[in-house]
């Protein structure tokens, strides 16, 4: 039997499937499209942002104004103490926030939203290369934000040992606890079908002459994170039945003998190790911090190339950084455990790997810096966004730099420190670039522009209010200042100099969220009166702006074929400042209608 | 626009999209239970005393699931050629030994668990037994997945095979490589659990 | 797999084989276990014998010895290289004592021991 197509196949696929009525379910929910999909995982986790991000501005209060009663809600928070934050209560937000802007927000954005949307335009692909799968991720990460929120419903309240759920506090823990390791099973099923998914749509489904070497950055950008997403999640799923096995058929893989708790030891076998969970843990969580900056590179690179109408700087080099950097972020894992009593060398080996990582990332934005030299600049405001994102990752990825090095870690190790290093670069670093990209990429899937003057005012306030929020933390870290204290570290004496930050950096989240309002109204009152554009209002070279502004189901009605690299901006001789990669040579400047 | 190279293979990639989707699906599987190796070798190596497998388990009974497991891969493998060479019948007869030698497997295993239950040899006796369990059951787990893509595959999927034949070989040889990998798995569960 | 009868044909007359090599390589794994040798020997030829068994399963049934793609080969390569740094290096942690007291200081351990911090 030949594996070539039979002339029947053959013909069967240039007939086109045929347009058959799809019912209400079958297109806008159970949805097999992936820009459908893409805008349900954007909405859905849009909604979970703001939901992550509200747990946060509450506990802002706590730690503005530890021991007064919270206004408004405080009825709902703790338990015998009338309107007062519990410290329980504390921690649950503090472990939920974090997990639901990691898992439910921030990657399912990136990844399923983005990426779904964009990669196969970008390519010039009709769909994913498994639609049903794709629409099974998707469900599967809602099912498991459902869980997630569930959790806080149970007795006990939701999951309140960190996002890291060390053990062995998380195996005595109460109940939300496993309900966060169940949600986490749905949310880590998701990412791996969709992982999947993505790489084989970008290695199978390239449209003729749309060579590796002639991909957006923004694919490459997915590509590598998802061989991250798939090759370092099963062990933290490993890890969750794991934990789950401890916690409800009391065995002992992360529980050391003799561990006494309240009243007496413990019945169990004992013979665990808690380091074990920390190793499984992060050997996930540490390339998932890149699958976290990755997709932010790869739309700041689509930015910046369309808004200095240049190519980018050194794209082999972006290439060549990303995968090398895709590849480091497998074995440096264990910098988050410098403080864990691991011998000297194998610290060493840590540390060592942990400066290396870094050279690409500084690689990669000295290349968009470069980028930006002898470019016509145009400050729109997914440039803005763009712009941004290039210092604030810098400074996030500075500060990163003495916390990969053993002996400062030794002083800032769990303390605010942190806390501003990575929150650089996923608030003003990744979200920014998320905002830039939703901005850049809402007139394809609506047909219209978001309105400009919201747009500034949304980027101006939050680039201020965000840097009071998280430049403050340097000090307060610098100073000693620990993490996941509730009381704002009011009981300890070499931080008391510092406390008047803690109400600086919350009046900074809260003037913070305010200014989303102003983004969140913008996305939904644009839909039905933003300014209506044509297929290309930025006048880009990628694929995705030659389909119709929203694709139709097939995304183009002729196959595209690429003639180009992706940026062909300002080429010499050229009768326009932008040359479509789609557009084939000879023909006029405006793209043909497709 | 229909979607390309679902069953043709891409000339510059040399696959298709269902076998690159399936081995990359199995790179995450090996890092899986890589993950509860890892679990194991760091368990035993920590721990005070680490029990032969013998103490616990039954090494014939272990021995004779390897040989069932193994079986089953070569008839899967040989409902795969048959359907190479257009044997619809032969097909038939292998999937089904593909089919029913796992289920046999199950009820073996089943029958261990039972003598351990009652022995009071439960996941929380002793890291060796947590580990025991939890990875067999993993194992256990995936060969139900197994046996039900394959029942399909022998049963109502099996219609595809009069109307849509290079379909229906690309699907049995995606299920083929997943089956494969539930034995190497064992291959390496059973010496590691029962003969260390 | 390719395409022709004959070829598959072949390929079953080898299925065959790997099909008995197999089961010697289960007897014998199994027989091995009752040798009177260190455990650390006991794994080494435990763990050679299943990596072996393995191998046959990937390249003969999987016909990964066929795949010709190289976007495949370096998938799998990576995953190997990533399962083996999974498989060692939490160990590493483990076995890293220079730097680290062998025992806790409440733990009975003699003063002078602790105090030289001694190697392991």
């Amino acid at each position: 039997m030949e594996n070539v197509a039979t002339a029947e196949e053959i013909a069967h696929a240039e007939h086109g499937h045929e347009e058959h009525e799809l019912s209400f379910l079958q297109t806008y929910v159970f949805s097999q499209d992936h820009k459908v999909i893409g805008i349900q995982y954007a909405i859905t986790a849009m909604l979970f942002l703001l939901f992550g991000f509200t747990l946060m501005m509450i506990m802002r209060w706590q730690l503005a104004f530890p021991f007064r009663p919270v206004p408004v809600i405080g009825g709902l928070l703790g338990a015998n103490n009338a309107q007062l934050m519990a410290p329980e209560f504390y921690n649950s937000l503090g472990a939920m926030h974090g997990t639901i802007m990691v898992f439910l927000g921030v990657v399912p954005l990136a990844v399923g939203g983005f990426g779904n949307y964009v990669l196969p335009l970008q390519i010039g692909a009709p769909d994913m290369a498994f639609p049903r799968l794709n629409m099974a991720s998707y469900w599967s990460f809602f099912l498991g934000g459902i869980v997630m929120i569930a959790s806080f419903f149970v007795p006990g309240g939701a999951a309140n040992s960190g996002w890291t759920s060390y053990a062995p506090l998380s195996v005595i823990a109460t109940e939300g606890q496993t309900w966060w390791l169940v949600g986490m099973l749905f949310l880590i099923t998701s990412s791996l079908l969709g992982s999947v998914n993505f790489i084989v749509t970008t290695l199978q489904l390239r449209a003729p002459g749309m060579s590796f070497m002639r991909l957006p950055f923004f694919v490459w950008a997915q590509l590598v994170t998802s061989f991250l997403l798939l090759l370092a999640f099963p062990p933290l799923e490993a890890a969750g039945v794991l934990q789950i096995m401890d916690r409800v058929a009391d065995t002992s893989f992360f529980m050391p003998s003799g561990l006494v708790v309240g009243d007496g030891p413990l019945e169990i076998s004992g013979g665990g190790s808690p380091l074990l969970w920390q190793h499984l843990f992060w050997f996930l969580a540490h390339p998932e911090v890149y699958v976290l900056i990755l997709p932010a590179l790869g739309i700041v690179g689509e930015i910046v190339a369309n808004n200095t109408r240049k190519p980018l700087w050194g794209y082999r080099v972006l290439v060549a950084s990303l995968i090398f950097l895709g590849f480091m972020s497998f074995i440096v894992w264990a910098h988050h455990m410098f403080l864990t009593g691991m011998g000297t060398t194998i610290s060493t080996f840590f540390q060592t790997t942990t400066m290396i990582i870094s050279i690409p990332s500084v690689v990669i934005l000295s290349a968009f810096f470069l980028s930006l030299y002898g470019g016509s600049i145009r400050y729109n405001v997914p440039m803005l966004f763009a712009l941004a994102f290039l210092p604030m990752f810098g400074i996030g990825g500075l500060t990163g730099l003495p916390l990969g090095l053993t002996a400062p870690d030794l002083h800032l190790h769990d303390t605010y420190y942190v806390i501003g290093h990575f929150h650089y670069v996923v608030a003003p670093g990744t979200i920014f670039a998320l905002f830039g990209g939703i901005y850049y990429w809402y007139p394809k899937a609506t047909g219209r522009l978001m309105n400009d003057m919201l747009g500034r005012i949304h980027f101006w306030g939050s680039i201020i209010a965000i840097n009071c929020v998280f430049m403050p933390m340097f000090i307060t870290g610098l100073a000693g200042m620990n993490r996941r204290l509730y009381d704002g570290g009011l009981e300890y004496a070499h931080v008391q100099e510092v406390l008047e930050w803690n109400q600086f950096m919350s009046y900074g989240a809260w003037t913070l969220g305010f200014f989303q309002i102003f983004f969140i109204f913008n996305f939904f009152w644009s839909i039905r009166h933003g300014k209506k554009v044509g297929d290309n209002p930025w006048d880009a070279t990628t694929l995705e702006w030659q389909a119709p502004s929203p694709p139709p189901h097939g995304n183009f009605s002729t196959p595209p074929e690429a003639y180009r690299g992706p940026y062909e901006y300002s080429v010499p001789g050229a009768p326009s400042d932008f040359s479509m990669q789609g557009q084939a040579p000879g023909a006029n400047p405006e793209p043909a209608k497709v | 626009m229909e979607i390309p190279y679902t069953v043709a293979e891409r000339p510059d990639t040399g696959l298709n999209n269902v076998k690159l989707g399936i081995w990359l699906f199995l790179a995450s599987e090996v890092m899986l239970f890589g993950g509860l190796f890892s679990t194991y070798i760091l368990l035993r190596v920590g721990a005070v005393e680490w029990p032969l497998g013998a103490e616990f388990l039954n090494i014939p009974i272990g021995t004779v699931n390897t040989v069932i497991l193994i079986a089953s891969s070569v008839t899967m493998v040989m409902a795969y050629a048959s359907l190479k060479l257009g044997d619809f019948a032969k097909y038939k007869t292998y999937m089904l030994a593909t089919v029913l030698l796992p289920v046999l497997f199950l009820c073996i295993k089943g029958y261990e668990y039972y003598e351990k239950v009652s022995h009071d040899h439960l996941p929380s006796h002793s890291t060796f037994l947590a580990i025991y369990w939890t990875m067999t059951a993993l194992h256990g787990l995936h060969i139900i997945g197994g046996i039900v893509v394959n029942g399909y595959f022998w049963g109502p999927g099996s219609k595809m095979w009069h109307t849509k034949p290079a379909m229906f070989e690309n699907r049995v040889e995606a299920a083929g490589l997943y089956w494969h990998f539930v034995d190497l798995v064992w291959i390496f569960l059973f010496p590691v659990l029962y003969l260390l | 797999m390719s395409g022709s009868a004959e070829e598959v044909r072949k390929h079953i007359a080898t299925y065959k084989k790997i099909a008995a090599a197999l089961g010697v390589g289960t007897i014998v794994t199994v027989l091995a276990s009752y040798l009177d040798v260190s455990v650390a020997i006991g794994i080494t030829i435990a763990l050679v014998i299943a990596t072996t068994k393995a191998s046959l399963v990937a390249n003969y049934f999987m016909h990964l010895g066929e795949e010709r793609s190289q976007w495949l080969m370096v998938s799998l390569g990576l995953t190997a290289v990533f399962w083996l740094v999974l498989m060692l290096v939490p160990l590493l942690t483990f076995s890293d004592h220079i730097g680290v007291a062998k025992t806790l200081p409440n733990a009975n351990a003699n003063a002078h021991e602790m105090a030289e911090g001694e190697e392991h």
